[in-house]
């Protein structure tokens, strides 16, 4: 990846660090990676070659780089993956500083993936020993280099806060100082890791600061939509108003009158309108007139959709979990309750829309983008402009949210934007930008969902219980089905509810993945977001129908579940639980929900609200996610977890109506404000496990715990989300 | 195309667009001062506010032609000591995830302290519900916020 290299050196040169970087390369696993010293590349580029597996940058200004393989979107992964290297490399914080690593799969796959991307919270789970291990190797070599320069026994040398030592000889040294001899020692196979109880940066409370708050404080952090090059056109484009719609024709004689708007071409997503600037190009697209092919569109409307499910939901559908006979013990049940959940489509909608920037010779292409699954996206733009995946460089950018719209299975901004490239021609750099209104009736929603649920209780437990899941797969018909959908179940539309944390003798998941042309997608914890709230709601049910204590009932069903039973009995301590209420006009709800290995249990406080719907005031949340690499950002990840399920719970539904997606910009698409977030307190349970993800696990348990506080203030059981529907 | 005049962080700037032009994308596409972002495109989401003559505008609803002689202050140019304070506190507290709307937020705050000096949790609702973080650091806004105003001796 000779461009990449040039790229990375150049932006060093930009930064002003002088001289010589020590590249560490570790053993991958293959032979090639074990060959060969550590790599030397000089700033300006002239013999720069980058090592494998080199996540760490060392500058004789001392200044340690860090290279990401995740992107950084609000997660943490700038500040929690250098946390893992600066501690085994005993690193002086205030040097360390974290870019994005090039888009180079051999180097930096995500080990859940084997390919580069992001998801799935595995940032940490994937990284914790391999970047340990890249900051343990660096300091190995920086020691062995001062031992040398000493002529003392590098067991001698000590390391602390970027500082080397020999305590008998007097002598001292920072790391620059040593950067350029360590580069050209051998790279240690296997570093010694730290004994965690040795670890002054993982899992210390304010030991480091995150890397990227500066920047976004001051404007100065740099984002795809901030991208300026001489020669950019920036690029909108009309797309059909119903999902599967394509152009039949179009007249482009007003677009093209508007000043600053340059070029008009059809490209395979819609009509491209390329402008000197943003306006022009948004005027211009205004006044395209393009006829769309609705002939094989998506014309349902939600509501036909629900109906539909709501059919399919009242037969059994596949099996994804099955153990006694569910269906015998509630034939034999005194009383079966039922309960149907619907939820709607939702949107992503991350405060930075899609975006993307390429620049292009006919030979090698430059992307630079938020790119959440950089192999997938960089592959494809080769593909659409007929080049290797070596000929396209992509530069992964800050990115202003995701919540899973930036990994897209089918890679469809990386096509668009290479198609607006290509439609234009080579040389022209180009900037594509989708507005807010193209993101929210864009479509790759969070799928429309029923469930329906059947269950029975007796001798104050259940005993039995039914759940049958409509909805689509996103992975159907992808590269992906192979990889994931296994005897006709896609596991990411039933996760949560195929398996329980309680134990329940008699007990059935079955699902139906209807076909519905409206394109959808992963959104901030999957199948939790919908599972979550109807297993949580329908436990909740069946408890107060049994006389339990919501959070006494759950216990006494969690024996095998050890960790999730552990975060429900921390946040009730927490909140010093005696009962569901309501007091005082308030009602507490309680949900545990796992997703991606964490645990996470909170407690809403609830009260009716103003008429405007209903008022959350404070929430109490328990995470256990292994070993706690950042608290504070496993904090802040809680608390943003939380607000997002509760925005979405309350207030949030992309509705169709013949197939339109009706809400286009945040006035119809409510999104919580601040005025509508409760106060959070969060409690870290300890734990040595291995370290697991908290950018999604804080979102699935919050809709259910208000849903279960509502219901104890004389609520209906809510089966339908949002809560507040119409209500804009 | 309209040639204009017009005031940002204190220098004056002759910019060349079409009349109806939003001040957000002549500040963004013209004068280059990206840290003023959109989220939005009609005054929904705050992620585009900036000062007009000190008070808080939401310009990628506002056409550069309104704006005759009147000063924009962009965060760019932000200065003053409610400034430092809200901006210490931010990084202080760890507010930004994602950090897109967060110019928006510290202008908002920034002007919600010069008018309050010691802004109680409703002055806080009032001043900031304009201003959408989808990644709801709303928590730490308003525990920065307080630490600023603390700081600035209020």
């Amino acid at each position: 990846m000779e461009g990449a290299i040039t790229h990375v050196s150049r932006r060093t040169a930009l930064k002003g660090i002088a001289g010589l970087v020590l590249g560490v390369h570790l053993p991958g696993g293959s032979a090639k990676a074990q060959s060969g010293a550590a790599q030397i590349f000089r700033s300006d580029g002239t013999t720069a070659r980058f090592a494998p597996n080199a996540f760490v940058r060392i500058g004789t200004d001392d200044t340690v780089t860090i290279l990401i393989k995740h992107i950084e979107f609000g997660q943490g992964p700038f500040t929690g993956l250098s946390t893992l290297v600066a501690e085994e490399l005993d690193a002086d914080w205030s040097k360390v500083r974290a870019e994005h690593a090039p888009s180079n799969p051999d180097l930096y796959k995500n080990l859940a993936f084997g390919m580069q991307g992001t998801g799935g919270s595995t940032a940490i789970a994937n990284s914790y020993e391999q970047m340990r291990k890249a900051g343990a190797a660096a300091r190995a070599m920086l020691v062995e280099a001062a031992a040398q320069a000493w002529r003392v026994p590098a067991g001698e040398v000590t390391v602390d806060r970027g500082l080397l030592r020999h305590a008998k000889s007097g002598r001292q040294g920072r790391f620059g100082q040593f950067a350029e001899a360590a580069a050209k020692l051998p790279v240690p196979d296997n570093p010694p890791l730290k004994d965690p109880t040795k670890f002054r940066l993982i899992g210390r409370e304010g030991a480091v600061k995150k890397l990227d708050a500066p920047g976004k404080t001051n404007g100065t952090a740099l984002f795809t939509i901030d991208i300026r090059e001489p020669g950019m056109l920036t690029v909108v484009v009309a797309r059909p108003p119903r999902f599967g719609g394509k152009v039949a024709s179009f007249d482009a004689a007003e677009a093209r009158a508007v000043p600053g708007v340059v070029e008009v071409k059809q490209v395979p997503s819609g009509v491209a309108v390329y402008a000197e600037s943003t306006w022009p190009a948004f005027k211009g697209r205004e006044l395209l007139k393009v006829t769309w092919d609705d002939s094989a569109a998506e014309k349902r409307s939600s509501e036909q959709l629900i109906e539909e499910y709501r059919a399919l939901s009242r037969r059994s559908g596949t099996v994804a979990a099955k153990h006694g006979d569910a269906e015998a013990a509630l034939a034999r049940a005194d009383k079966v309750i039922e309960a149907e959940f619907v939820f709607p489509y939702l949107a992503h909608a991350p405060m930075e829309p899609l975006d993307g920037y390429l620049r292009w010779d006919g030979e090698r292409a430059l992307a630079r983008l938020g790119s959440q699954l950089q192999t997938g996206d960089q592959e494809t733009i080769a593909a659409v402009l007929g080049l290797k995946r070596e000929q396209v460089q992509l530069e992964t950018m800050l990115a202003g949210g995701s919540f899973g719209r930036r990994a897209q299975v089918s890679m469809h901004l990386a096509a668009e934007l290479a198609s607006v490239a290509k439609a234009i021609g080579p040389n022209r750099p180009v900037k594509l930008i989708w507005t807010r209104e193209d993101d929210l009736r864009g479509g790759y929603y969070r799928p429309l969902f029923v469930h329906r649920l059947r269950g029975a209780v007796r001798d104050g437990r259940i005993v039995a219980w039914a759940n049958t899941v409509v909805g689509q797969s996103f992975v159907k018909g992808t590269p992906l089905e192979g990889m994931l959908v296994k005897d006709g179940v896609d596991p990411t539309t039933v996760e949560g509810a195929r398996e329980l944390a309680y134990e329940i003798a008699d007990f059935q998941c079955d699902v139906h993945t209807p076909n519905v042309g409206v394109p959808v997608l992963w959104w901030r914890s999957v199948g939790h977001t919908h599972t979550g709230y109807a297993v949580e709601c329908f436990v909740d049910e069946l408890l107060q129908a049994a006389g339990q204590d919501p959070v006494a009932g759950r216990l006494a069903m969690m024996a095998k579940a050890p960790r999730a039973a552990g975060v429900l009995r921390a946040v009730a301590e927490l909140a010093r639980w005696s009962g569901p209420g309501p007091a005082n006009n308030r009602a507490r709800g309680v949900a545990v929900v796992e997703s991606f290995n964490s645990y996470v249990a909170q407690i809403a406080e609830v009260s009716a609200g103003d008429g405007e719907g209903p008022k959350v005031h404070k929430v109490w949340c328990a995470v256990d996610c292994g070993v706690a690499v950042n608290p504070d950002v496993i904090r802040a990840q809680m608390e943003g977890g939380i607000g997002f399920g509760l925005g979405h719970a309350l207030y949030a539904e992309v509705a169709l109506d013949e197939g339109r997606p009706v809400p286009a910009n945040f006035d119809t698409y409510r999104a919580l404000r601040i005025h509508e977030m409760p106060q959070v307190e969060v409690t870290i349970v300890h734990s040595s496990e291995k370290p697991t993800g908290v950018g999604e696990p804080g979102v699935p348990p919050i809709a259910p715990a208000v849903a279960n506080a509502l219901a104890r203030l004389g609520h209906n059981r809510l089966r339908r989300l949002p809560v507040v529907r119409g209500m804009v | 195309m309209t040639a204009f005049q017009i005031r940002v962080n204190g220098h004056t700037h002759a910019v060349d667009v079409l009349p109806d032009t939003p001040l957000l994308w002549v500040m963004r596409d013209t004068l280059g001062l990206t840290g003023t972002k959109f989220g939005c495109g009609i005054a929904m989401c705050g992620a585009c506010t900036v000062f007009l003559n000190g008070k808080p505008l939401r310009s990628c609803a506002f056409p550069v032609s309104e704006l005759g002689d009147g000063e924009i202050t962009t965060i760019e140019g932000l200065t003053g000591r409610e400034a430092a304070a809200v901006q210490r506190a931010w990084i202080a507290r760890d507010v930004p995830q994602c950090g897109y709307c967060q110019s928006g937020q510290v202008m908002s705050a920034v002007a919600l302290l010069k008018e309050v000096k010691r802004p109680t949790d409703s002055d806080i609702d009032q001043a900031m519900n304009g201003n959408i973080c989808r990644c709801a650091t709303y928590v730490r806004i308003r525990a920065a916020i307080k630490d600023a105003a603390h700081a600035l001796g209020a």
